[in-house]
């Protein structure tokens, strides 16, 4: 994309090629260490593909000892690293640097231990989410964050992410859900943070560790809290003719003290694409749908449930419909898990962004999305995780008619800049990395991207971990030119924007 | 009665940072008994700072100035049926939301919940070099930037005087019934324990002279439900029971010993750290006793199970009162201390000796 340019606040002069083949060969096995162009390119990308680059090399390593070594070795050097999971990120975190090596924690991929009694397991960074819950499901538990992409992503790059899922707004996000990691620090040495018990003592280290995008240290084991799989779950579908409604709706069933366990909402584009799809019943003329999920014991279910049915008759719902079995429940769902690659059947290329904002600023936000998806001639799904106020808006492009690229990419920054403006936030859950920079100059001010520098500095003085990412130089915004939204409030707030 | 005294707290900073004369950090006073005993005695006091800024009932958030009273905050959100999940003890009348953040307290719904910094989604704050920042937001999903707010819940004012904090808050459940049993210490970790792997509205757990406590928070037929599977006594006066609980009012805190907390594996055995006996909440994850055991034997035997100790009241404030770090985490702090306050003005010493 246009905007994807080098950030580095501090210019690399690492060895050539060949000095790092030998001196990583030296280190780990052959098999850990990749070097052709050939075997490079599967790690150009992760999974937000219009930022490409090639690493100088690749390392697998098997063993936290060898991800201590490479990493002991690049401090010494002064060799970007770029952590690296399954790259199914949205934010271009997992973007190779052209000067550094790539660590792959995908070799490390064993459960290490689960303790049903303290209801948690020990894993190495590379697990992929939904074998955590898989591994322990016959004892009744599982791993509560559940992001869309789970089947794929790793525990150490949700870690990083701090990702969600739609249980979140009730079961928390990655930092409510991990008790402990080990961290391989930038000089390589190896440090616990968090425990075993419900707090550690001093500065809370587990929580400015996770969400921060491979820039602090390389998870290498985490201890994840496991949940008791509810005794019942319900979901309930609404459609409703207005998207406004749909928002109050949700408001309403907050407002009446209950909690879902999920709360989705689609808008029309949304629900016409997943329902051609997969065929998950949901009305296609509907403007808006929402999945309401309760879970607990069967009473506390059934009391909600028919609660909230009350409560979405009188916001005005044109359809409504509860599953009454588990496979009924499975196929509800089933439409909105497809969503992104439903989008992706309509469209040759589709640019996922992800914003927050409080949820009574829905109608406002998604009447101004519809300006300027006209303004860009671009199309625009919206699927949001409406209980805490999670946008995925879906920008449709073709990437081969030319200026659609600029145009998304443009379209996505004034979404997000519009989200800042209305109380919120450029990231949810899908990170910044390379791709929200610019737009983290509007966000903070000059003085609180140094005090972020400053925790990068404590942490990792070389910047060799996952060096430009995350967090934009000062030297970036002033040549971005953007405007710091300070507390809400634009400069000049009565002059037209977009 | 609410102000924004932002300027003025930020005046306090920028001088003590010209006179190097480093401040101590006050808001209600109520919890001067935890950490060390402060170096300094140029006072700065949050209570001029306070007020509800924003709360929005129907976006489960919470907006506040430091120096706004907890009680205050708590009776605008029962007006509205909502609560502080993280139950926060107030250990005297004045105490104030920044303090309750600075510390990182919860009480009984900690582990069914979530603690404190579980809630924090925003914070201002004001750094050591007098620099007044904003990290986080007034939304529940955010993860633009590291996480300072949550860095700053329990930090004890050490990285930043914390100007205004940012909360999600919940309904206050329908109903809540409390049962107690009749139980040896051992049996009624593994009980707690059971629970806590079922799928049941278990809201708070203790055990203290021979009798397990359980409190059921949820809706009604749930809590009945449950309630009626599970057995027990009912007990007299449940929420006063809850609240000299998260008080310390019960009884068993009646005494000028040195009160240890310790904070380990809800599953691990019942420990013995003293003649006296302890008092076990948090599924088994905190537990309090009076001991005179030296500091290092306990520090030694919380280790071996792998949890911590603190020195919670009636130390002398001298000597370290929190768990020695390890060296490595040890430096991380230090460097992070550096990041924040690197003249070191900000309750030196408070937490450690060095940081
Ligand atoms: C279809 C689809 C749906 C998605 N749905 C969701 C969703 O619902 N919720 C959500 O939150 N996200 C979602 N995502 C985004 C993505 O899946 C998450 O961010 C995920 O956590 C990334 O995991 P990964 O293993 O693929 O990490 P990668 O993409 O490989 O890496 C992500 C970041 O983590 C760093 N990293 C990786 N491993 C480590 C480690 N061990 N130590 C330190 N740093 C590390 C990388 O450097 C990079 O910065 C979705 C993505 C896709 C493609």
């Amino acid at each position: 994309m246009s905007m994807v340019s080098a950030d580095y606040s501090i210019i690399f002069s690492p060895p050539q090629r060949d000095a790092i083949a030998s001196a990583l060969r030296q280190l780990l096995p052959e098999d850990c260490i990749l070097l052709k162009k050939e075997d490079l390119g599967p790690y150009s990308c992760d999974g937000l593909s219009v930022y490409r680059q090639l690493p100088l090399a690749a390392v697998l390593p098997k063993t936290v000892e060898q991800v201590q070594a490479v990493v002991r070795y690049c401090h010494q050097q002064t060799i970007p690293i770029v952590p690296r999971g399954s790259g199914t990120g949205l934010s271009g975190g997992a973007l190779p640097h052209h000067q550094g090596i790539l660590l792959n924690l995908g070799r490390l991929n064993k459960i290490l231990d689960i303790d049903i009694d303290a209801r948690s397991c020990r894993v190495q960074p590379g697990v992929r989410n939904l074998a955590v819950s898989d591994a322990v499901r016959p004892q009744g538990l599982y791993y509560a964050p559940d992001p869309s992409s789970q089947i794929a992503c790793t525990i150490g790059g949700n870690i990083a992410e701090n990702s969600g899922g739609v249980h979140c707004l009730k079961y928390g996000l990655t930092v409510h859900n991990v008790m402990q990691i080990k961290l391989v620090l930038a000089n390589g040495e190896l440090a616990t943070i968090g425990s075993g018990a419900l707090d550690a003592p001093g500065y809370d280290l587990l929580a400015l560790v996770t969400g921060s995008e491979g820039l602090l240290g390389i998870v290498v084991e985490a201890t994840l809290k496991l949940l008791p799989v509810p005794e019942h779950a319900q979901v309930l579908m609404a459609a409703f003719d207005d998207v406004v409604k749909a928002g109050n709706a949700v408001g309403d069933v907050i407002a009446a003290g209950i909690i879902p366990a999920g709360m989705e909402m689609m808008d029309h584009m949304a629900i016409g694409a997943a329902e051609d799809f997969v065929n998950a019943g949901y009305p296609k003329e509907a403007q808006a749908l929402l999945l309401c999920e309760l879970d607990g014991t069967r009473e506390e279910v059934e009391d909600g449930i028919s609660q909230v049915k009350a409560l979405m008759m009188s916001a005005g719902a044109s359809t409504l419909r509860v599953s009454e079995d588990n496979q009924q429940r499975s196929r509800l769902w089933a439409g909105r898990k497809a969503a992104f690659p439903a989008i992706g059947r309509i469209s040759p290329d589709y640019y996922c962004m992800d914003g927050t904002i409080p949820r009574n600023q829905l109608p406002h936000v998604l009447s101004r999305m519809q300006e300027l998806s006209a303004h860009y001639g671009l199309r625009v799904a919206n699927v949001f995780h409406a209980g805490d106020g999670n946008l995925h808006p879906l920008i449709l492009f073709d990437a081969n008619k030319s200026g659609e690229l600029q145009k998304a990419e443009q379209f996505g920054s004034d979404i997000l800049q519009m989200c800042i403006e209305a109380g919120g936030t450029i990231t949810g859950e899908h990170g910044v990395g390379m791709e929200k920079l610019n737009n983290m100059c509007s966000q903070f001010a000059p003085a609180e991207l140094e005090q972020f520098h400053a925790v990068k500095q404590a942490f990792d003085p070389n910047h060799i971990l996952n060096p430009g990412k995350a967090v934009p130089t000062l030297h970036r915004c002033a040549e971005f030119g953007a405007m710091h939204v300070h507390e809400g409030k634009l400069p000049f707030p009565d002059l037209p924007r977009f | 009665m609410s102000s924004d005294q932002t300027d003025k707290l930020k005046t306090r900073i920028l001088d003590a940072l010209e006179n190097n004369h480093p401040v101590k950090i006050v808001g209600g006073n109520s919890k001067a008994f935890l950490g060390r005993k402060p170096v300094s005695d140029n006072e700065i006091n949050t209570r001029v700072h306070n007020g509800i800024i924003s709360y929005e009932p129907g976006e489960l958030t919470l907006t506040a100035r430091s120096g706004t009273p907890l009680k205050e905050i708590e009776a605008v959100l029962t007006d509205h049926n909502q609560m502080l999940a993280f139950e926060p003890p107030h250990f005297g009348d004045g105490a104030t939301l920044g303090g309750t953040i600075a510390c990182n307290l919860s009480g009984p719904r900690r582990p069914y919940s979530g603690a404190a910094r579980d809630f924090v989604l925003g914070t201002r704050i004001i750094n050591g070099k007098g620099e007044v920042l904003r990290f986080g937001g007034e939304v529940i999903k955010n993860v633009a930037g590291y996480d300072v707010s949550r860095l700053m819940t329990g930090a004890m004012g050490t990285l930043g005087l914390i100007l205004d904090v940012s909360l999600k808050v919940l309904p206050r459940p329908e109903t809540e019934i409390t049962r107690s049993f009749e139980f040896k210490p051992g049996e009624a970790i593994a009980q707690m324990n059971a629970w806590a792997g079922q799928s049941l509205p278990v809201s708070a757990t203790c055990f203290y002279d021979g009798r397990l406590y359980l409190r059921l928070s949820g809706s009604k037929s749930a809590t009945l439900s449950a309630a009626q599977r599970m057995g027990g006594e009912p007990v007299l006066n449940p929420d006063r029971f809850w609240i000299d609980l998260r008080e310390h009012s019960l009884p068993f805190f009646e005494s000028d010993r040195l009160l240890w907390r310790f904070s380990l594996p809800g599953i691990t055995e019942p420990l013995s750290a003293s003649d006296a006996p302890m008092l076990i909440e948090w599924g088994g994850s905190q537990r309090w006793c009076f001991s005179s055991l030296p500091p290092a034997e306990i520090h030694q035997m919380l280790e071996s199970v792998g949890g911590h100790a603190t020195q919670f009241r009636h130390h002398n404030g001298i000597s370290e009162v929190y768990h020695p770090l390890k060296p490595v985490i040890k430096l991380l702090h230090r460097n992070l201390k550096n990041a924040f306050d690197p003249n070191n003005i900000l309750n030196p010493g408070q937490q450690y000796l060095e940081i």
